[in-house]
């Protein structure tokens, strides 16, 4: 019961997050210097056309009411009009977001398994030549942009080894499957379609990589030195006394404790991951929600704007909170305490 | 003579000796028993010298503005042209050198914008603790830090219009509740010390427990942390500008060279990838620096 309380209270600050968050973008947006209705519109349409368009849209009102009207609709799930589309934000959003997701997803899957797996052996071989490679890899990682790791990977695995693919989502001359759930990969599997499936993961390989290199440093420095002030501790040292073999202390009673750092980094950094896909995507040609938010910025297009990064926010705060979940599960001196 | 004064020290009660700064030659001592940092401190000097000399250090110093010759598009490295030169046939070596002096200018400003309003939020958030003035200071950072930094840094450079000033601008709006939490850290943690309540008891103004009892104790974690951020901000703000939001072309920034040099990928692959180096190599500098600064300090973490 305490549990759920705690879990409660966590929800509650998200939504309180969000609310400040969307009042900050939505404060932001709408101190545009230029007319919102007059940009949407063009040069070519009337005073009256534009004076019509903007009662429509609201934007004659108050910046309060504004907000107001707003709040009442994002609770519906209405984002309002794309000044620009002319469609609903949250269609526009639903067309281009799993592209991002799939990307995204599988940069959590390089960051969880390589940063992990390299911080493990950093950390069970701590100051040989092995941990030493492995500090200069996460240095790399931590000090490159994305966008810098997407070129160079681009030139040296896509035009230099012709080992994988490097533009766009799909081979030219593969027919994607239908939509379902949007995430290529996935829906490919569903329809029983494996040649577009293993086109579309490999497209995938480069990119996701290229975003998950920073995350994947950072996760190995704090793994490697969560083992190593792990393995100092007397349980440990109880343990091996007794003759416990050394990879069932390694991975069943060192790991679990030692990752509970890495897991919130893991947490706090995917939702990074979120932001860094927007340069990327623009660099590997992904038509994913950089394309649609770059093109409402460039355009003025406050809704989708204020919707784009409202998404990017509930993410992160839904992410936030199954970290917390997860910390809970891997640390059941947490659990205990909030029972 | 040393361990009794450490066996006397234990029964004090516990507070952080703070950094002796005038010990220069034992902390020089201290600071380059590691490679690392002094090659980092080595780069940093050069590539602001560099920036600084930009006009007379670069082999065509003219090439940094609007300057087209179309002849010479296109080069690849070579004697003449070490890094090459780019689709209006200007020399890439010498604008990566004037972008430098647009990237250092990026981490001074918003650093310095930046650093005191976090300064200001983190010192009257943990000194005021436990009453209403820490609340509103701390839930307003946590505001700014839930919201992905690049994302709001772009949502504010895109509604201004995009230009170096005000990705500056974007870029410290993101940035100060680091600061705003770093200093709240150090300085909760230290409040309720006994030099601190002395100051109370004599009825030191609060000015002055602010200012002279507090932030003296916040130097060391806020200069390590500023070094490193010097790379960072350089980083986010090279990120900006290869989306188009930061400096306008022609002038030669990092960003924007590489990501009008990835249109050219991968025939012209100079062209992004020695800006792209340029970043990082300013980046790591910085980096190597900081982490001198952070074992010199004995800091755990910035």
């Amino acid at each position: 019961m305490r549990f759920l309380k705690f879990i409660g209270t966590r929800l509650l600050q998200g939504i309180m997050v969000l609310v400040g968050l969307s009042l900050v973008i939505f404060i932001i947006a709408r101190v545009v210097p230029g007319d919102p209705a007059r940009l949407a519109l063009g040069s070519i349409a009337s005073e009256e056309q534009v004076a019509e368009f903007r009662t429509k849209m609201g934007l004659d009102k108050p910046i309060y009411t504004q907000y107001w009207l707003w709040l009442q609709h994002a609770v519906q799930g209405d984002l309002g009009m794309s000044l620009v589309t002319r469609r609903p934000v949250v269609q526009d959003i639903i067309q281009f977001f799993p592209a991002t997701l799939e990307l995204c997803l599988m940069s959590l899957v390089f960051e969880g398994v390589l940063g992990i797996l390299l911080g493990v052996i950093a950390g069970r071989f701590a100051n040989s030549w092995v941990d030493n490679a492995i500090r200069v890899l996460s240095y790399i990682g931590v000090v490159t942009p994305p966008f810098v790791f997407g070129i160079l990977f681009m030139l040296f695995f896509g035009y230099l080894l012709h080992w994988l693919p490097s533009i766009g989502q799909l081979s030219p001359g593969i027919i994607g499957p239908p939509r379902i759930t949007g995430l290529i990969v996935f829906d490919s599997m569903i329809n029983g379609n494996f040649t577009a499936a293993r086109d579309a993961f490999l497209h995938l390989l480069l990119p996701a990589l290229s975003l998950a290199m920073g995350g994947l440093a950072q996760d190995a420095r704090i793994t490697r030195s969560s083992i190593v002030d792990n393995t100092g501790k007397d349980y440990i040292s109880a343990l091996k006394s007794c003759g416990v073999p050394s990879g069932l202390i390694m991975f069943k009673y060192l790991l679990k404790p030692s990752l509970i750092p890495t897991v919130s980094v893991m947490g706090l950094s995917f939702a990074y991951t979120f932001s860094n896909a927007f340069l990327l995507e623009a660099i590997y040609g992904w038509p994913g929600m950089s394309r649609y938010g770059m093109n409402a910025i460039l355009n003025k297009d406050l809704n989708a704007m204020v919707g784009v990064v409202m998404v990017l926010g509930v993410i992160f705060v839904l992410v936030n909170l199954l970290v917390d979940i997860i910390i809970t599960y891997l640390d059941p001196r947490i659990r205990l305490r909030t029972q | 003579m040393s361990l009794l004064h450490k066996n006397n020290e234990s029964y004090l009660p516990k507070r952080r000796r703070r950094f002796n700064f005038k010990n220069w030659r034992r902390n020089w001592y201290k600071f380059s028993r590691n490679p690392l940092p002094v090659l980092g401190l080595v780069l940093v000097i050069l590539i602001i010298l560099l920036a600084i000399l930009a006009p007379w250090v670069a082999p065509y110093p003219q090439h940094a503005g609007k300057f087209i010759n179309l002849k010479e598009r296109f080069q690849p490295p070579s004697a003449a042209h070490w890094c090459g030169t780019d689709a209006m046939g200007r020399d890439i070596l010498s604008r990566i050198l004037f972008g430098y002096r647009i990237s250092l200018l990026l981490g001074i400003v918003v650093l310095s914008i930046s650093v005191p309003i976090g300064l200001t939020f983190g010192l009257l958030g943990g000194y005021y603790k436990d009453t209403f003035v820490e609340t509103v200071c701390m839930r307003i950072t946590d505001i700014f830090l839930a919201v992905p930094p690049l994302i709001l840094a772009m949502a504010v450079a895109s509604v201004l219009k995009p230009s170096l000033q005000n990705s500056m601008l974007a870029i410290s709006l993101m940035w100060w509740p680091w600061y705003s939490r770093l200093i709240y850290g150090v300085v909760s943690g230290v409040r309720n010390e006994f030099f601190v309540q002395s100051a109370e008891v004599i009825g030191a103004s609060r000015l002055h427990i602010l200012l002279r009892e507090l932030l003296p104790q916040t130097i060391s974690p806020l200069f390590t942390k500023i070094t490193l951020d010097m790379g960072f901000a350089i980083l986010v703000g090279a990120s900006l500008s290869f989306v188009g939001l930061g400096a306008q072309p022609p002038t030669p920034d990092l960003g924007t060279m590489v990501s009008e040099g990835s249109k050219f990928l991968p025939e012209q692959w100079w062209m992004s990838v020695f800006p792209a180096l340029a970043i990082v190599l300013v980046v790591l500098a910085f980096n190597f620096v900081g982490d001198g600064l952070r074992d010199l300090f004995s800091l755990e973490q910035v």
